[in-house]
């Protein structure tokens, strides 16, 4: 069974007297260990999708299946649960707590888990470490670079072992060689076992991915798999 | 739960330390409100207790007869009036009374000098059984004598004030005083009694009360005090049942006209203070509980303020798994902390200030806080933090994630 599985998903926005369709019926599954890019120009309907999958806003009609789980018709209350144990977020601008310094960054979600100091600060080292921040855990958000600060967001993304990681253009904010190191640290994490789910408007970001799907005009465009494992960026 | 408050609680904490100037002044409408409350009550508990103690030791077997005129009977130039008769009355058909003394006030004058010095006091005439009723008794000298009276002697007794005040000799027995033109020995000097709510105690001269009658010329006028200590075994209830019987018939009541006479007991007379006060404690009470009103106000509309400030923040802790109740109870526990602060503050210096205020007023009783006030100070500054801490956690709770997570 699929990881996420979503059948003929719209999404409606009414803009005055006019609705927009953000999303236009969507049907993809995405498995586990799969490394996808959601590619698009702005408009395609890509961010919308994200935050579908993301489990942040529901679809107007359609279904959607994470993890086994009828996500769709949640309440706000359990659509936070589930962000909490199935989604890491990563986001362009960051999008860390700026009084509280790395490590207590990465040990906020795990809050919402009601999980005591001392195991939660264990477990967000763990993840610092794995980003290679293991050395800048007291910095505070502005007093780390603009790479360091997306490895801060990528370890508080892992530290709940999500079933997916969903980035939305993790880079947009990057310089291209912060870029490249950021793109290895996903390549890895695929390589670990882990499920991405990036979208972005940059092909050599999805050139990464194993599968690039093309969004356009809030329908699914293209959906094609790339085989032989990832390309390397050209920067 | 409790590990989710604790976690609310330290980042409040660490949001109002953030912002120390912002919260500060929040919180100094609750803090004046508190402050105000606590002096107001310390200084008038004080006083309470201090007036319950002194009128304790007045002792609770003596009362005081004073006549009484309606305000609208005074407006028509109607005045009742106690008469030396209706002493004479009581002495001789009461029963239960231990000593009775007339008092009468100088009705003109009351001004009193020795030398150059010039002094006012309260000058009272009355008889040898007022140190009796009175329990005052002299230091130096005698006291009034029955004799005196019936001679209508010009001697006085007088209170170590009136010493003070006319620069006598430190015994100033045998010295002449001129009260309302009329030299007056002075025989004996009382002991002393110290200040109630600073008014001296000592602060009187006593006449005979005959004396004090041929003084003031016009005797159809004479309204007297009569001020008696009841015997061991007597009942106060009976003898003030009695009294009011007696005076009744003689001043000809009909039974539907009211008592033209009170009768207190100092016991009535503590409780009407204890009602004053507690009026004055309520009034007071009500009028700052409006500060605490606004100060409520003022912590509403920073964290507003602050839930604003921090909608994008609020986005992040969402989208990474906060529930509608961490953001909820993360903004009232701010508000809560917030307002309790300037609760506690305004506390010590409420405190601070009634011992200050009691202190600086001489012969004012010391301040005291009762536990009550210090519970209702910080339950109501509590409560004020929830109250108006609510509606801009609810905003912040009920905020869309992504809507939020896009807020500039």
């Amino acid at each position: 069974m699929a990881l996420i599985e979503i059948k003929r998903i719209t999404k409606f926005y009414e803009m005055g007297s006019q609705v927009v369709k953000a999303l236009d019926g969507i049907d993809i599954d995405v498995k586990k260990n799969d490394y996808l890019a959601f590619i698009g120009s702005s408009g395609s309907g890509k961010s919308t999708m994200l935050n579908i999958l993301g489990c942040l806003d529901k679809p107007t009609t359609g279904e959607y299946h994470l993890n086994g789980k009828n996500v769709e018709a949640l309440e706000q209350n359990e659509l936070s649960e589930i962000r909490n144990r199935e989604i890491g977020f990563i986001f362009q601008s960051f999008n860390l707590l700026p009084r509280a310094n790395a490590l207590g960054n990465v040990m906020q979600p795990l809050i919402y888990r009601n999980i005591g100091f001392r195991k939660r600060k264990e477990m967000a080292m763990r993840a610092l470490q794995r980003v290679g921040l293991g050395d800048r855990v007291d910095h505070l958000p502005n007093q780390l670079s603009g790479g360091q600060r997306q490895r801060v967001a990528i370890a508080r993304a892992l530290v709940t072992s999500p079933s997916i990681l969903l980035a939305d253009e993790p880079t947009g904010n990057l310089d291209s060689r912060t870029t490249i190191e950021i793109m290895q640290l996903f390549d890895e994490l695929h390589a670990e076992g882990h499920t991405l789910i990036v979208v972005t408007h940059e092909d050599e970001i999805a050139q990464h991915c194993h599968r690039v799907v093309e969004m356009k005009d809030g329908k699914i465009f293209n959906d094609s798999t790339v085989t032989g494992g990832s390309a390397k960026v050209t920067a | 739960m409790f590990f989710a408050l604790f976690e609310s609680a330290r980042s409040a904490l660490a949001s109002i330390y953030a912002h120390g100037l912002r919260s500060f002044l929040t919180t100094l409408g609750i803090v004046i409100g508190v402050a105000s409350v606590i002096a107001v009550v310390s200084v008038t508990q004080g006083m309470s207790s201090f007036i319950g103690d002194t009128f304790a030791s007045l002792g609770t077997n003596s009362l005081t007869i004073q006549s009484y005129t309606p305000f609208e009977d005074q407006m028509k130039g109607i005045r009742a009036r106690l008469t030396p008769e209706d002493l004479e009355m009581i002495e001789r058909r009461a029963e239960g009374i231990a000593s009775i003394t007339p008092i009468l006030y100088a009705n003109r004058s009351s001004q009193i000098k020795y030398g150059s010095q010039t002094a006012f006091s309260q000058i009272m005439g009355t008889t040898y059984a007022y140190q009796d009723v009175a329990q005052s008794y002299t230091q130096i000298g005698r006291f009034l004598a029955q004799t005196d009276n019936l001679t209508r002697r010009r001697i006085a007794v007088i209170g170590e004030k009136v010493r003070e005040n006319l620069s006598l000799p430190e015994n100033p027995v045998n010295e002449y005083v001129e009260i309302g033109g009329e030299w007056f020995k002075i025989v004996g000097m009382l002991e002393e009694r110290g200040d109630i709510m600073g008014f001296s105690q000592d602060d009187i001269v006593l006449v005979p009360y005959a004396t004090m009658v041929s003084l003031q010329g016009n005797q159809t006028r004479t309204d007297i005090q009569i001020q008696l200590s009841l015997s061991d075994s007597a009942d106060i209830e009976d003898v003030s049942r009695q009294l009011t019987t007696l005076l009744r018939n003689a001043h000809d009541l009909r039974s539907d006209e009211d008592d033209d006479f009170r009768i207190q007991t100092a016991e009535q007379l503590m409780e009407e203070f204890d009602q004053i006060i507690g009026m004055v404690t309520v009034v007071i009470g009500g009028i700052v509980s409006i500060s605490l009103l606004v100060g409520g106000i003022g912590i509403m509309n920073i964290m507003l303020v602050s839930v604003t400030e921090r909608t994008r923040e609020i986005g992040i802790c969402k989208a990474i798994g906060a529930k509608r109740h961490h953001i909820l109870m993360q903004f009232l526990i701010e508000a809560l902390l917030l307002s309790l602060l300037g609760g506690i503050i305004g506390l010590a210096i409420g405190f601070g200030l009634g011992t200050l205020i009691s202190n600086t007023i001489p012969g004012f009783p010391s301040a005291s806080i009762p536990l009550w006030s210090i519970a209702l100070a910080l339950g109501f500054s509590g409560f004020v933090g929830v109250l108006f801490g609510i509606l801009p956690a609810a905003k912040a709770a009920n905020l869309d994630p992504i809507d939020a997570l896009r807020y500039e």
